[in-house]
């Protein structure tokens, strides 16, 4: 193990370079760009043995990838906002084909106006493409959640594509001091990919295909299995790499002082730092309130969360994006996922950090009084401050 | 009548689902006969993607991928990458794309395939309009056809747009083969397919696919429209290497363009001054293409390039 200072961007690539990606293929946009560019160097230097394809847009990139895991390659790439977006069509793709494809994704806000600022629109809209979401909240869990997404798109219980987001500029401009694993360690960890078994040259085969109403329902449900068997398998892979490593990010919600909460805040990424002190303060002062953070979003861990929601009254859950809903994207599946409990805890859905405003102590701080308040309303952008219509 | 010389082994089988008549059937047919079993063929949205066969069928001897309508050169560009990387090397990769799929919304990922310098062979098998959705106008629809966004009625005439020329287009990118080909010419096609299997780098084969569906010609006439399109002008049969042109059929003097066009349902309303502009269009394209021979003879564009650029990259 290695102690370096990393930018979350490096953890991305550094994490590539350990899973010995075979493929890589990516196009620059802010604030990803410095992960195409620490690639460019790891591959220039001989650190990392790989095709290094360059294209002429996100939309090539992800078809790129798409194809050569199709062949059986292990297979990385990066983008954000814009770059997601464009990319939507071969989102989809990748999921149908079950190419397990690895994607950094450094969450940046959508134009118009043009914003580079953190915000989770981008993967939000493609919460139901058929990829694994994890949220990551530091530049440590960036390098490790990508090498345990490896191995979690490859198992063949699961067999789809992963994204590991991190909060544009909080983690991927932000250098942190991060435990790389030595190679070794990893390549137990993480072996070869398996050889692909459909599309081998000199086969008659065909990947993609077109069917009928008669058989198309059967991959879409085979997609939902492998989907719902993601969070044991994903048990076993933490186990696996805590194993390895001695590290381990508490599951897909790890939570934080929830124990006899009145109010419990539902978090994303790097806000759930800053709440964790706003937690500590608080409980100091004799204020009983708790943190759960959504590390993994799809598939969304209903378990973890009725479990959570059966030992509290309050809860809010803080959205960096704005979905059009009835609440935050969050919010809503959190909402969601308690309906059919018998103990339902009151929602509240927050706006918070949109367009990389900061979400600082006093904003969550406030979150947590009006959820202690009792009397918290059903959605509330935090970021504004007072109403003002568009119009003046 | 000569015996043909064709490659006996047969990579496309009976069973297809291509309408009779089909000019896409027998440009794959005929080009993996040339390419062999070792071929994996990456498949837009288009004709072949119907043609192929439902899932769990396929109608191809070799491995096939299918890939959305525009992203056709991105795909044979990370299929070589993975061949590469896991150190297959006698593999032949393809991109088999109709025009709709390369000329118009693919246009983009094949100009970055042959930047980039994949070794690959990009494949336009031309039908001259979205013929899988069921005849619509794209940049390859030649000037007067009639398609169901270009009708002839009302005060509307046809395309009254020129067919994008998409060997141009290629040819600027320096690619290190690019030729025209036509199954109704088939040891003429043979022998492209395997030139450009013998190079490494990027290769563009741009495949003449008459379609009797959408040019409302009789279904058994598909190689009699083909020979005329090339013995007017129309479709001339010739390669580009190493930036020098070669046109591969001369026949001495082109048979007026009526004759093709009289042969097919969708140029029935050109009127005789509509049909002169065409001839006119042809003639000047040919005799620009016998320029560009005797020109390139002397003077080749890639030498003429200031740094060549490398034969492949993946």
């Amino acid at each position: 193990m290695t102690r370096m200072v990393l930018s979350g961007n490096s953890a991305q690539a550094h994490a590539a370079r350990l899973a010995r990606v075979q493929v890589i293929s990516a196009y620059p946009i802010t604030p990803q760009t410095s992960i195409v560019e620490k690639i460019a160097d790891l591959v220039a230097t001989g650190q990392l043995k790989a095709e290094y394809v360059q294209v002429e847009s996100e939309h090539s990139a992800l078809q790129v990838v798409v194809s050569a895991s199709g062949m059986g390659a292990r297979t990385y790439t990066a983008t954000s906002s814009h770059g997601l977006l464009l990319m939507h069509e071969l989102v989809h793709w990748a999921s149908g084909a079950r190419d397990p494809i690895v994607m950094g994704v450094v969450n940046r806000a959508v134009g118009p106006p043009w914003n580079i600022g953190s915000d989770h629109t981008d993967t939000m809209s493609q919460r139901d493409t058929g990829w694994i979401q994890f949220y990551a909240e530091s530049n440590q869990e960036v390098m490790d959640t990508v090498l345990q997404a490896f191995r979690l798109a490859e198992h063949p219980d699961v067999r789809l594509p992963v994204m590991v987001t991190e909060d544009a500029f909080y983690l991927s401009h932000t250098l942190e001091p991060v435990d790389v694993p030595d190679q070794e360690v990893v390549d137990k960890f993480l072996p070869p990919r398996e050889p692909h078994a459909i599309l081998v040259p000199g086969t008659a085969a065909r990947l993609g295909s077109f069917t009928g109403p008669d058989r198309y329902v059967d991959f879409r449900f085979e997609v939902a299995k492998a989907m719902e068997r993601v969070p044991a398998t994903l048990r076993f892979v933490e186990e696996e790499y805590q194993k390895a490593t001695g590290r381990h990010h508490g599951g897909p919600v790890p939570t934080y002082r929830v124990d006899d909460a009145d109010a419990v805040l539902i978090t994303m990424g790097t806000s759930t730092t800053t709440a964790r002190t706003v937690v500590d303060e608080m409980r100091a002062a004799g204020k009983k309130v708790g943190l759960a953070k959504l590390r993994l979003f799809r598939p969304f861990p209903n378990e973890e969360i009725r479990a959570l929601g059966a030992t509290v009254d309050r809860l809010g859950v803080a959205d960096r994006s704005y979905t059009f809903g009835p609440m935050g994207a969050a919010a809503t599946e959190v909402s969601a996922a308690l309906y059919p409990s018998s103990h339902r805890p009151a929602v509240t859905g927050f706006y918070a950090g949109i367009g990389g405003r900061d979400v600082t102590p006093h904003v969550v701080r406030r979150m947590y009084e009006s959820l202690l308040s009792g009397a918290a309303p059903e959605v509330h952008w935090e970021d504004i401050e007072e109403e003002v219509s568009v119009d003046g | 009548m000569a015996k043909l010389t064709l490659p006996a082994q047969e990579l496309m089988f009976s069973g297809h689902s291509a309408c009779p008549g089909c000019g896409a059937a027998l440009a794959m047919r005929l080009l993996l006969k040339g390419l062999g079993p070792r071929t994996v063929v990456s498949v837009p949205a288009c004709c072949w993607t119907v043609i192929a066969t439902p899932y769990p069928t396929t109608a191809l001897g070799v491995a096939m991928m299918d890939n959305p309508i525009e992203a056709t050169g991105a795909s044979i560009s990370g299929i070589r990458a993975a061949l590469d990387a896991m150190g297959q090397k006698d593999v032949t990769v393809v991109g088999f794309a109709g025009d709709g799929g390369t000329a118009d919304i693919g246009i983009q990922a094949l100009s970055g395939m042959l930047e980039r310098r994949t070794n690959a062979i990009y494949v336009m098998y031309d039908n001259e309009a979205y013929m899988n959705t069921g005849v619509q106008r794209s940049g390859e629809t030649p000037l007067g056809a009639w398609t169901t966004t270009t009708p002839v009625e009302g005060h509307e005439h046809g395309k009254i747009e020129a067919k994008k020329d998409m060997m141009a287009i290629v040819l600027a990118h320096h690619p290190v083969y690019a030729a025209t080909l036509n199954p109704s010419f088939p040891e003429d096609f043979e022998r492209k397919v395997e030139k450009a299997k013998a190079m490494t780098g990027p290769r563009f084969f741009h495949i003449f696919a008459p379609c009797s569906t959408g040019w409302r010609f009789d279904a058994q006439k598909t190689i009699a429209v083909g020979r005329i399109a090339t013995d007017t002008g129309v479709f001339p049969l010739y390669e580009v290497e190493e930036g020098r042109f070669h046109i591969t059929r001369k026949t001495g003097t082109l048979k007026p363009v009526e004759e093709y066009l009289h042969a097919q349902g969708r140029f029935r309303h050109l009127t005789p001054a509509n049909i002169a502009a065409v001839e006119a269009q042809v003639r000047a394209s040919w005799e620009r293409l016998l320029q560009y021979e005797r020109e390139s003879l002397i003077a080749p564009t890639p030498a003429e390039a200031p740094t060549k650029p490398p034969a492949t990259r993946a």
